[in-house]
């Protein structure tokens, strides 16, 4: 078993669409299911949803900016930790995903451990 | 390889792993959390039996300290990152171990020298809690800090492998059950549960001291280790208390004559026939100086006492110049605090030495319960001897010679009962 | 008390991946500890939530086919390198909090998020 971070960038920022409210309700619905889902398989390590805002700090200087001022498709909206067998299967898991309905991307990273 | 050079290596092994398997235990448990004992255990004993493989065809490692470390770290963040732990973990560092930024660090530093005496000291402390019987405590500091099986322990107490094991077992329930972990006591529990620990200690090094193994009269292995316990509570200001220093002095005093105890026959020489100049000044200066740092606040506690009188012997050239009636003294006011055997026993020989042998059998007849007790024997029967009435002598050492299984005793015994024939 | 993520984008000389920078051993050793001081701090205060390094490789599941690529193939500084939660008041405080983050002396740059209340 190995742990595996999601990344999540796109789809619709459903929280914030104050328009969108059934949609987001089945959204919220979709994302809790496959959750729990993974929940009850031991899968799921932890995670969360990401505010649309932020702030940056860049640097040796640490200079603050406002931001991330990046495209919407490429902003992370949330991750998740995972419990996996290998890469392939983390992948496999994360296609379960409702980000995918509205076209959205996950990035899949392993975690790096740190030896002595 | 010769068989010899074999032998020493296990030797050397034996020792080092004995030495080793006390502080790392108690690493590991500090990381796993008391509730997990068994599987820091475990851990250890894989490593050990993973270093006799490794080491077996090939050599020592040039630090093994360094190597056995490694090996248990290896497998402790294995354990963790499996989540294999039966118990769930829950002191204040539990949270390095949570995240790989801070895991391996973590438990690197957990290896260093001065975590490594911390959790040491924390485990005296858990192994010696209030609702621990006594008994229970040596058992777990014996089992726990000093590498030793339930088998051996069995042996130093002349109990049997199973009642150890059902104790172990039943303390570890109580652990879970109470929750008891490896966190200090607070501030005002501090001094009584030092004193808890000193006791353990002090049963632990008169355990070694008068061993009631049939092999070794001396277990100097026990000795050192309350010894090195002991010297953990000193170099800590939170336990480094008048008695702790006492404590310590007493030790050192005892452990000075070890080479003046045993001639090179390995057969046993009394206090008046020890060769002196075989005491290991440097101990006995340690000694003074841990009696000295005692001498602090206005409570006198017993092992201030027993210190004295050791110390009484160890600056003193000879047996014939040693000043019997400050011993005495010193012994009746011991008698007066404390109802161990031992000390009315050690109290009528040195009245004998100050008032006459008469007068020491007199007090030792008076004693009552001790028949049964080897040492009380010996003594009555050494007093009889003196006095010239050889044969209540050798009657007397004929029951003694019944009531041990060390050989150096038994030879001792047979010496003296030839002497009154 | 809410909480913050961030997210650490490093340069070349991220020292959490072993394989893809020029640091020696020693060096490594000397990051990895600095990241342990920082984060053992933010524990003792209560502040640290938890978090983990990323090995570089990964990846990449996109769009509604759900086409699986390797990756991340960006830049080797806009790569998320690893990231981490904590406590704070505000956002201020979370940004404040960050500057004692050793990514910052090898020149990355952290991204300061709220975390969502659901």
């Amino acid at each position: 078993m190995e742990k595996f971070l999601y990344l999540f960038r796109g789809g619709e920022n459903h929280a914030h669409n104050a328009n969108d409210s059934e949609a987001a309700a089945k959204n919220m619905q979709a994302w809790g299911a496959w959750m729990q889902d993974m929940q009850q398989k031991g899968i799921l390590a932890g995670g969360e949803a990401l505010q649309p805002t932020g702030k940056q700090v860049n640097g040796t200087k640490k200079v603050v900016t406002d931001g991330p001022f990046v495209e919407a498709k490429e902003l992370v909206g949330g991750f998740l930790l995972i419990n996996a067998k290998d890469i392939n299967e983390a992948v496999e898991i994360s296609k379960g995903c409702p980000i995918f309905h509205e076209n959205g991307k996950v990035e899949v990273r392993p975690i790096q451990k740190m030896e002595m | 390889m010769s068989s010899g050079k074999n032998s020493d290596v296990h030797k050397i092994v034996d020792h080092l792993f004995r030495r080793e398997a006390g502080k790392m235990v108690s690493v590991l448990t500090r990381i796993f959390g008391f509730k997990n004992i068994e599987q820091a255990e475990d851990v250890v004993q894989d490593t050990i039996l993973k270093a006799l493989e490794v080491w077996k065809f090939g050599k020592v490692p040039e630090n093994p300290e360094a190597w056995l470390y490694h090996a248990a770290k290896n497998k402790a963040i294995d354990m963790l990152r499996r989540q294999q732990l039966k118990y769930k973990i829950d002191s204040d560092i539990s949270y390095l171990l949570k995240s790989e930024y801070t895991l391996a660090p973590a438990l690197n530093e957990m290896f260093t020298e001065n975590e490594i005496k911390d959790s040491q000291l924390r485990m005296m402390f858990a192994c010696c809690n209030a609702s621990f019987t006594q008994e229970a405590q040596i058992t777990l500091i014996l089992k726990t800090l000093c590498g030793l099986s339930a088998k051996e322990i069995g042996k130093a107490f002349l109990s049997n492998e199973e009642t150890i094991q059902k104790r172990i077992y039943r303390t570890r329930e109580k652990i879970r059950e109470e929750n008891i972990t490896l966190d200090y006591p607070g501030a005002n529990a501090m001094t009584q549960r030092t004193d808890a620990v000193l006791k353990t200690l002090y049963l632990l090094f008169n355990e070694g001291y008068h061993s009631s193994h049939p092999e070794k009269l001396i277990r100097e292995d026990l000795c050192e280790e309350a010894m090195r316990l002991c010297l953990l509570l000193i170099e800590n200001p939170k336990t480094n208390l008048p008695q702790t220093n006492a404590l310590l002095a007493l030790m050192c005093y005892h452990v000075s004559r070890f080479g003046a105890r045993l001639d090179d026959k390995g057969l046993i020489v009394l206090l008046k026939d020890q060769d002196r100049n075989q005491w290991n000044k440097i101990l006995i200066e340690k000694g003074n100086e841990y009696l000295n740092y005692s001498a602090i606040g206005k409570m006198v506690h017993d092992f201030h006492i027993e210190a004295a009188i050791a110390s009484a012997h160890a600056n003193t050239t000879s047996y014939e110049n040693t000043d019997w009636k400050m011993i005495l003294n010193l012994y009746d006011t011991l008698l007066n605090r404390t109802n161990n055997p031992m000390v009315a026993i050690n109290r009528a020989v040195v009245l004998g030495e100050a008032e006459g042998c008469h007068k020491a059998i007199t007090e030792l007849e008076k004693l009552k319960g001790f028949t049964e007790n080897c040492y009380y024997n010996t003594s009555l029967a050494e007093m009889y001897m003196r006095v010239g009435d050889k044969e209540t002598a050798k009657k007397i050492f004929g029951k003694a010679l019944e009531l041990t299984s060390s050989n150096a005793e038994i030879e001792l015994i047979r010496r003296k009962m030839k002497m009154c024939s | 008390m809410e909480k913050f993520l961030y997210l650490f984008r490093g340069t070349e000389n991220n020292a959490h991946d072993m394989r893809d920078n020029n640091l020696s051993p020693e060096d490594m050793q000397a990051q990895m500890q600095k990241w342990m001081t920082w984060m053992k701090g933010l524990g003792e205060k209560g502040i640290l939530v938890g978090g983990e390094p990323l090995q570089v490789t990964g990846k990449q599941v996109t769009g509604t086919k759900k086409v699986v690529t390797d990756g991340p193939f960006i830049e080797a500084k806009e790569i998320v390198g690893g990231y981490l939660i904590v406590n704070a008041k505000n956002i201020d405080e979370a940004v404040e909090i960050s500057k004692g983050c050793p990514v910052l002396e090898v020149d990355g740059k952290i991204e300061v998020r709220p975390i969502q209340n659901m």
